[in-house]
């Protein structure tokens, strides 16, 4: 099992320095899903956002430690935040599709990376589109705006813009926490297909998708990782009282 | 039934009433104005005709024959230019003050702007007139001549002895009134965009540069489409500024370096002089053809506006 990325001691504060992920130490394994658990204000989105620097957009915000992504330093000052990105992709809580078509809010990335070729293009979203379990849904109105799709479906096509790059690793900020069961179902589905290609690391406050659906478990407490191992012994035998009373919902 | 269950009533009843005479003043008055227009318009209207009126070039107190045609495509150069000019640098002031400037400059910026557009116009027409005028017709206007006054076709805009009293300098002071009002709009329709949607686009790799043509720009056009209207809609109405710098020429331009006249310079210089009933009636027509254009650009802007707030 090869380690993705790997979480050195790291510490992050918001603007005016408060500190709200305090030591943090975690491994994502390759190719596997990692789960992050805990209460609301926990920390596990923070930590989420920390794989693609997205924290940087807003001022003041400060890193300490390391976070190595395929053995390099991704805090480091050097790192290429645009490359970064397109190697470590995410798929937020609410749907975002772009104010334009379907096809184009899928070609954006890929023409982003300088795919200008129309036949290529078209492979590409349509591959996208087919892994994202959504192109017999689309096909025939692939150059209408993707404002008009139901959430389920502008959700999956956020997953096919994500993928479409070509990314190693995808970030999901609780993709499903606007839908209704059936897209949910649907999406799980999908993530679970995609960690063959693709490392998942998925911030969720539904206890039951972690379980269906990680490899790992990473439950986190007032910007402390609690406790991290494989999933099935997180939510069977964890080793701490605290995680055992979150996952039998004790508190929440 | 007991007593302050009837007082009750009565303050709320009152309240309606009041309330809706308060805000259906407005109405009456828009409504009045119109009328009144109309009905001082109405011998000129009799006389000249729709397209009579609007096609003449004619404007001769002394024969009396009156047409709006040079009057009307003077408000319409001067409106137009200053928003060729206003557009793109109220633009370059949104995205600044939303996207690149640090947040200390971000507020000073803001700032400054307000304080521009609370400037009133006289101010900005003596500005005009002793400062800019000048700096006009002996730089920037020779200098236009020499570049693209060279040019086949539009250099034919730039001809004329460059005086400075003429439609380029009357739309440059427009222009400047408008850029705080339409920088504004931009400012607010572009920080309407949800933050989480320029977070997805850097997360699939777009720079900042990409993620405000891409993203933010698309996102807001219909908000800034409609505060360009709303611009257009001042311009065409302005009067002071564009009356110290423009002339009252009444005659078809063909250069943007002449001096001309609009609706608005018109009914200002016009009115205390005219003396027969004509001249009178047809300037009240002027003003009635500029109240249904500004009534239908800001309908217009007011409906896209609506647009993106049902989004």
């Amino acid at each position: 099992m090869t380690i993705e990325i790997e979480v050195k001691n790291l510490n992050f504060y918001y603007t005016g320095n408060i500190l709200v992920l305090k030591n943090i130490n975690i491994p994502i394994y390759k190719n596997k899903i990692t789960a992050l658990i805990g209460p609301s204000g926990c920390g596990k989105t923070t930590l989420l956002r920390c794989f693609n620097r997205m924290h940087d957009l807003y001022p003041g915000n400060r890193y300490e430690g390391e976070i190595l992504f395929q053995g390099k330093n991704i805090l480091s000052k050097t790192v290429d935040l645009i490359e970064l990105r397109a190697k470590i992709g995410m798929v937020f809580q609410k749907p975002t599709p772009f104010p334009m078509s379907i096809f184009d809010n899928i070609a954006y990335g890929l023409r982003l990376r300088n795919i200008k070729n129309k036949k290529e293009l078209k492979e590409r979203v349509e591959k996208a589109l087919i892994e994202a379990a959504l192109w017999d849904e689309v096909k025939d109105k692939l150059y209408s705006s993707a404002m008009g799709l139901s959430g389920g479906q502008q959700q999956r096509l956020c997953i096919a813009r994500a993928i479409a790059v070509e990314p190693e690793v995808l970030l999901f900020d609780e993709p499903t926490s606007a839908l209704d069961p059936i897209s949910t179902g649907k999406i799980e589905d999908l993530i679970v297909q995609l960690k063959n290609k693709i490392t998942i690391v998925i911030v969720t406050h539904n206890m039951q998708q972690a379980a269906r659906i990680s490899d790992y478990t990473a439950f986190m407490y007032l910007g402390e990782l609690i406790e991290f191992g494989p999933t099935e012994k997180i939510f069977t035998n964890p080793d701490y009282k605290l995680t055992e009373d979150y996952i039998t919902g004790r508190f929440g | 039934m007991t007593s302050s269950f009837k007082r009750e009533i009565f303050f709320n009843l009152a309240y309606l009433i009041i309330t809706f005479l308060a805000s259906f003043i407005i109405i009456f008055l828009a409504l009045g104005i119109f009328l009144v227009l109309f009905k001082e318009a109405y011998p000129a209207i009799k006389t000249f005709g729709f397209l009579g009126f609007l096609l003449s070039t004619e404007w001769d107190p002394v024969k009396e024959v009156f047409g709006a045609a040079p009057s009307l495509i003077g408000t319409l150069i001067t409106s137009l230019l200053a928003l060729t000019i206003a557009v793109p640098t109220a633009l370059g002031i949104a995205i600044f003050i939303n996207e690149v400037a640090p947040s200390f400059l971000k507020d000073f910026i803001s700032t400054g702007i307000e304080l521009l557009a609370a400037i009133p116009s006289i101010i900005y027409g003596m500005w005009g007139l002793f400062t800019l005028a000048p700096l006009m017709a002996k730089y920037i206007e020779p200098f236009l001549q020499e570049t693209i006054g060279k040019l086949p076709l539009i250099g034919k805009l730039f001809e004329g002895t460059p005086l400075g009293i003429d439609l380029l300098t009357a739309s440059v002071i427009l222009s400047i009134m408008i850029i705080p009002f339409t920088a504004s709009v931009a400012r607010d329709s572009l920080a309407l965009t949800p933050p989480v949607l320029k977070e997805s686009a850097y997360a699939i790799g777009a720079t900042k540069w990409e993620v405000i043509k891409d993203v933010m720009l698309p996102y807001s056009k219909l908000g800034i489409i409609g505060g360009i209207g709303l611009s257009l809609g001042r311009a065409l109405g302005e009067t002071m500024a564009v009356a110290f710098v423009l002339g009252n020429v009444n005659k078809i331009p063909t250069s943007l370096l002449e001096a001309s006249t609009t609706v608005t310079v018109k009914l200002a210089n016009e009115f205390t002089e005219a003396d027969k009933d004509i001249h009178l009636a047809s300037l009240f027509y002027l003003a009635l053809l500029l109240f249904i254009m500004s009534f239908f650009i800001l309908a217009l802007a007011k409906l896209l506006f609506l647009k993106i707030e049902r989004r």
